[in-house]
């Protein structure tokens, strides 16, 4: 795919959301404040970091349906955590989500590469899996606002520079992965095992570690927004962020993420979850019933798909088309 | 997805052989060793209507799974299932509202299925779409229309002979929805395996390129299938809006992936091109057995669901697993 295809894909997107930001600000003037524009960013964080994730797993032709339950468990695990040892410092507990998500992650990957299993069964079984964990773990019960330390808490509400550092950390984790997929050799790895998994084997890339990573990255990723859900929140529970996966994998395919692997952009599954974020925060603010919320973005993504399919045929690579056909 | 290295061996296996070491067999074995079990369990368990009622458990998610299955084999995949049941059931309760009796419910269920499936299989055969991507698009889409009409609202009032359908008996202990599922299985049996049909679902699933150069119009029976999914979507929300006896926009949340799952555990395989109508019938015993057993236990239904998801992911491992050190020791 061409830089100037890349480009024009992320700009079509970037000038829905402001024509999005345009229609809203023409019926409540107040939503595009400033103030407002920052508290939507940061509602989206959590998203923000799991389509990154997904996005990944997704160019290695693979998916990740247990994100969410990841999510849900590291923040269970991290909230139980925090009430039993309420002294224990907040960056520690980061680092630990981190780990913890990851190692989720580790065993949906060694699943898709050491067993070749499909991913969408590995991970259909684990998320069912991740959910049960959390109920025998929790016993079902809820862990509420006033049982976790106060640093805790305030830890993503802190503002720093006119943002809270929830929203920092999604900035960070977006310029990373751009850095990541683009100037690293793991980054350029995704991309090849997803466009054209037996070229890349020749080429020297083992495909199943590159997909083994992909999960490992995308577990961490849920991990951390994992605490910071159940921070931000305060509450933690069995159906945490339940169905969200598929908001996650929405978010990529608005984004411009083809499903198929191979092709898909940092900055556009930041987009895209951008693009879900404002239209669950305007809903409210104009006076559409919030009921309204699913139809609608299940329309922008049937749409957004028809446009990735018509972006891709109109390039007409004949050549590799046939490669594709032979793998 | 990473290629595997196919074994090849020198003889075919004898008929016998290969009926003793199939998929089927081994998921025959889990459900008997489940029944068994669970008859020991529970002094509850083995009677003629608590057995009866665990089939509820299972039957209407398996009407889909049967459509389901085939798509599956032909390489696609429908998310939205649920949501059509959603969207049916709306349907429905709007049209109670309006004084419509049992048979105009009905058709409307059906019509409404029909349309849905209509809906993703011209948006996957005429717009060449990723059915996985487009089915999460309507899914959202469906429910959310559901949302839409009703808000935290719900549809009450059903006609009483519409009970019927979800909670009426045909003969003895065998429900209507026992009795429907059984004759759904024999006709899918019959058009998997006996047909022309089921002949092009599987050749579609296998090499669709291969397929359609040997006349197989694959488009048209993609979207047959899609047509079916909601179709069968549709009869399995009138079973359970009778069952219920009322409509949320929550109706069957989360079924999608519970179908998926039955079909994967019945030994369809994810990729396409293989799988049996017997082994779905088989794991949607196997997964309300378990269900059902471990309620009577007092087992809560989401320890369940860890159950039924490393049941998921093991009987695909151990097979590989056991696969890889026999070839292993043979090299060896």
């Amino acid at each position: 795919m061409s830089k100037q295809a890349l480009l024009s894909r992320e700009m079509l997107l970037t000038g829905a959301i402001i024509l999005l930001l345009g229609l809203i600000a023409s019926r409540f003037p107040a939503f595009i404040a400033p103030s407002n524009l920052v508290n939507v960013f940061n509602d989206t964080a959590p998203l923000i970091l799991l389509a990154i994730g997904q996005m990944i797993v997704i160019l290695t032709r693979c998916i990740d349906l247990s994100v969410a339950a990841n999510l849900a468990l590291t923040g269970m695990v991290v909230a139980m955590i925090n009430v039993a040892m309420p002294g224990l410092p907040v960056p520690v507990i980061i680092v630990f989500s981190i780990t913890f998500g990851a190692l989720l992650g580790m065993f949906n990957g060694v699943l898709v590469w050491k067993l070749a299993i499909p991913p969408i069964v590995v991970t259909l079984g684990t998320m069912t899996i991740f959910r049960g964990i959390i109920f025998l773990l929790s016993e079902g019960r809820w862990i509420n606002a006033h049982q976790f330390s106060d640093a805790f808490k305030a830890f993503p509400r802190t503002v720093l520079l006119g943002l809270p550092v929830m929203s920092w950390i999604a900035l960070g984790a977006v310029m990373l992965f751009v850095v990541v997929m683009n100037r690293t050799s793991l980054g350029r790895a995704c991309y090849a095992a997803g466009g054209n998994p037996h070229a890349a084997t020749y080429a020297g890339i083992n495909v199943g570690r590159t997909q083994f990573w992909a999960f490992t990255i995308c577990g961490a990723l849920a991990g951390l927004a994992g605490y910071l859900w159940v921070s931000r929140f305060a509450v933690a529970f069995v159906d945490l962020a339940r169905g969200f996966e598929l908001t996650v994998v929405a978010a990529c395919v608005i984004g411009g993420v083809a499903i198929m692997g191979g092709s898909g952009t940092v900055l556009g599954a930041m987009l895209g979850a951008l693009f879900l974020g404002i239209i669950g925060n305007a809903l409210p603010v104009v006076n559409i019933s919030p009921f309204w919320q699913l139809a609608i973005s299940g329309s922008a993504i049937i749409i957004a798909v028809a446009l990735n399919a018509s972006a891709n045929r109109k390039k007409g690579r004949i050549i590799l088309k046939r490669a594709e056909q032979a793998t | 997805m990473s290629d595997t290295t196919r074994f090849i061996p020198d003889r075919l296996r004898s008929p016998m052989e290969r009926r003793i070491k199939s998929w089927e067999t081994l998921l025959l074995a889990i459900a008997i060793a489940i029944f068994i079990t669970n008859s020991f369990m529970s002094p509850f368990f083995l009677n003629a209507w608590n057995l009866s009622d665990m089939t509820f458990n299972f039957t209407e998610k398996a009407m889909i799974a049967f459509a389901m299955a085939l798509l599956i084999i032909s390489g696609e995949i429908d998310l939205s299932v649920a949501s059509i049941i959603a969207l049916a059931s709306t349907a429905m309760g709007a049209a109670v509202q309006i004084g419509v009796g049992t048979p105009g419910l009905v058709l409307i269920g059906l019509t409404v299925g029909l349309l849905c499936g209509a809906f993703n299989g011209f948006l996957v055969t005429r717009m060449g779409l990723p059915s996985i991507v487009v089915t999460i698009g309507t899914m959202s889409l469906f429910r959310g229309i559901s949302y839409i009409v009703l808000g935290d609202q719900s549809f009450r009032g059903y006609p009483p002979d519409f009970a019927f359908f979800g909670q009426g008996y045909v003969f003895w202990v065998i429900s209507f929805e026992l009795a429907l599922f059984a004759v759904l299985a024999l006709i899918y049996y019959v058009v998997l395996h006996r047909t022309n049909f089921g002949r092009a679902v599987y050749a579609i699933g296998n090499n669709p390129v291969a397929a359609e150069f040997s006349g197989i119009r694959v488009a048209r029976v993609k979207f047959i299938l899609f047509l079916l999914t909601g179709l069968m979507s549709g009869i399995a929300a009138i079973c359970l809006t009778s069952r219920l006896a009322s409509t949320r926009p929550s109706i069957a949340f989360g079924w999608e992936l519970e179908i998926v799952t039955m079909v994967v555990l019945g030994g369809v395989s994810i990729l396409g091109g293989s799988g049996s109508i017997p082994g779905v019938v088989i794991a949607a015993f196997v997964m309300g057995l378990v269900t059902f057993g471990l309620g009577l236990l007092n087992v809560p239904g989401i320890v369940m669901s860890i159950v039924i998801g490393a049941l998921l992911i093991g009987v695909i491992a151990l097979p590989r697993l056991w696969e890889r050190w026999r070839l292993q020791s043979k090299t060896r």
